[in-house]
């Protein structure tokens, strides 16, 4: 059995090219954009703005993204599941990267905060808590409770400290496994109970964290005066599709170097067809928010899609990309895979991984950018480049933990069951 | 298709018996008429070498028609046959339509799909087909394997034993599927025609 994995050189230069460009793009935006300034109303100059929302933009969409991976790892093992056990160490390795970037990601957090980005959250001016002067807002008023700096931080604390926790743990349980030999029945089963345990926290707390609150927090509070009940799902399928992508590409990479033995054409055609259910859900949400949005045509809810898309008189600056995204993110994915024969192939299955993770970086792009930046956001190199730094530590974390560890769970006791099977 | 045949029947109670069996009949060169299996069993049908199924390609085709009608349908009723103000929107609305054009792309592919699933695998109320043996929604896995003038029975009787079959016989059936009905009337079909 070829266990212990020797990244190759081309891969190391890579990891280290992607981490170099873009802390040259994040230095550059450091100098030019002057982030610890304040945009002053009239003058034309959004660059402080452009830096943080690109930097929020960007740490919370690598953060979900491999944060997902975890999510797959414990909706399988809730579901008993066997197949995802020959390549299980894949999304393993990239959920290794939470902790990273969720300290990356809280940092940024902090910095919009503590610094009264009012550019970006608009929320935390204080004067629009002071009843009777003119700033007075009485929507954001009632909903202080919730969103206030307190709040907002110490949730986002608890984010990124029980993701990290709970994915360790999981990951600690599956890699301790393989140093204890093999498992008999009754030792299986308590192993097998300690994995359940562990997976249903992480499930409960995905809840009421990715699927429910932190999106509000994080994203959604970027227009702080709208709401949408169905925000939290669309980032929650957003990221998880993308997640599923980059687990694709892992095990396709993997498998070009001849590791990952019992990886065939029946687990990828399996990550292909989640994939493709989950572009399809992404798109059901896309719709959905959209056309109850359109029905009812609230003016309090309508100007979300205002700022993308426009009126019918007068398209807006996102219009081009709002529906670019749903090309790439729905209709491209839903007729390249399909057919069952691009499910199997893995370069076909390369490409729309690709598509998908960039696609949905766009997407959160569009998310951010018109609360922030109106119709003065930009998508040069600077963004790009500040992709790539989290591109390039994601492959980092991942390829270290290739490299110390075992890309078989040898003693997983689904493992057979993946050995041989079949779809 | 149809016609009258004559075949060998072996039923197996092990699916594990069964795979090794369905190898080795096909290498001797037998041809296999179908295996009837009270479950679906996962693989069967590439071991026994059947082409792909072109089901998904109906289901697609469904779909797309169903695509088509709701939105043709749509637009007409909406825009010439009786167009109507609703809520200031436009006429041609496209959002709105969607969640109908999606119910009717399902409806469409799902009972085409069911259709033709039946249609293939010879499956109607009112029309009867030869059963090579009961237990095969039970408990066992009927192999029935086709003779042709050159087959010898006693040959494959014997293979069949060998590969582990439980229970051995040679029937003589109608192929296809033919009308009449399972409660009513009893007597086979080979019977009617005098064979």
């Amino acid at each position: 059995m070829n266990q212990q994995f020797q990244l190759p050189g081309s891969y190391k230069k890579w990891t280290w090219g992607l981490i170099v460009a873009g802390l040259i793009a994040v230095l550059y935006g450091f100098i030019k954009f002057h982030p610890f300034t304040h945009p002053v109303a009239g003058d034309g100059n959004y660059d402080s703005t452009r830096f943080w929302a690109v930097l929020l933009q960007n740490s919370v969409y690598w953060l979900l993204l491999v944060n997902a991976s975890m999510f797959f790892i414990c909706i399988t093992t809730l579901a008993m599941g066997g197949w995802q056990t020959a390549m299980r160490r894949v999304p393993e390795a990239i959920s290794s990267v939470v902790p990273l970037l969720g300290i990356i990601n809280f940092v940024v957090l902090l910095a919009l905060i503590l610094g009264g980005r009012t550019d970006i959250y608009h929320w935390l001016d204080p004067n629009l808590y002071v009843k009777g002067t003119s700033t007075f807002d009485k929507i954001l008023n009632g909903k202080h409770g919730f969103l206030n700096p307190t709040f907002f931080l110490v949730w986002s604390a608890l984010c990124t400290l029980l993701w990290s926790l709970l994915g360790k743990k999981m990951r600690s349980l599956s890699l301790n496994a393989d140093s204890d030999g093999a498992m008999d029945h009754t030792k299986a089963k308590r192993w097998l109970d300690k994995n359940f345990t562990f997976a249903s926290y992480y499930i409960v707390f995905f809840g009421l964290s990715v699927a429910s609150v932190t999106p509000w927090l994080w994203l959604m509070s970027i227009d702080p005066h709208w709401y949408s009940t169905m925000y939290s799902w669309y980032t929650f399928s957003s990221t998880f599709v993308s997640g599923l992508s980059l687990i694709a590409i892992f095990v396709i990479f993997l498998k070009n170097r001849d590791q990952l033995e019992y990886v065939t054409e029946e687990h990828l055609h399996d990550i292909g067809k989640f994939m493709f259910a989950f572009s399809v859900f992404w798109a059901y949400l896309w719709f959905d928010q959209y056309m109850l949005i359109w029905y009812s045509n609230q003016p309090e809810e309508t100007r979300y899609f205002i700022a993308r898309i426009g009126t019918a008189t007068q398209s807006g600056p996102y219009s081009g990309i709002f529906f670019f995204n749903l090309i790439v993110n729905f209709l491209g994915p839903l007729l390249i895979l399909m057919k069952k024969g691009s499910k199997r192939n893995w370069t076909v299955v390369t490409f729309v991984a690709v598509l998908i993770i960039f696609g949905h970086w766009i997407d959160f792009y569009q998310m951010i950018m018109p609360g922030t930046l109106g119709a003065h956001a930009e998508l040069l190199p600077f963004e790009f480049g500040v992709a790539c730094l989290f591109i390039g530590i994601i492959m980092w974390g991942t390829g270290r933990f290739f490299e110390k560890n075992s890309l078989v769970p040898k003693n997983n006791p689904f493992l057979k069951e993946s050995m041989i099977h079949h779809t | 298709m149809s016609g009258i045949k004559k075949f060998v029947v072996g039923s197996f109670d092990d699916e594990a018996v069964l795979f090794p069996a369905v190898k080795n009949v096909r290498k001797a060169g037998y041809k296999i008429h179908d295996v009837y299996t009270p479950f679906p069993v996962h693989g069967l049908d590439h071991a026994l070498g059947l082409r792909e199924t072109s089901l998904h390609t109906a289901g697609f085709i469904y779909a797309i028609t169903g695509t088509t009608t709701a939105l043709t349908f749509i637009s007409w009723v909406f825009t010439k046959d009786w167009p109507l103000n609703i809520g200031g929107k436009p006429h041609f609305s496209l959002p709105a339509w969607i969640p109908i054009t999606f119910e009717l792309t399902v409806l469409f592919s799902a009972v085409g799909m069911v259709l033709t699933f039946c249609y293939l695998c010879q499956l109607s109320p009112f029309i009867k087909k030869h059963h090579f043996s009961a237990r095969a929604t039970d408990d066992h896995f009927v192999m029935a394997i086709e003779c042709t003038d050159k087959t010898d029975d006693a040959e494959v009787e014997s293979f069949l034993q060998k590969a582990g079959a439980k229970d051995i016989n040679i029937q003589v059936a109608e192929t296809g599927w033919w009308i009449g009905r399972y409660d009513k009337e009893q007597k086979l079909y080979r019977h009617e025609l005098g064979y």
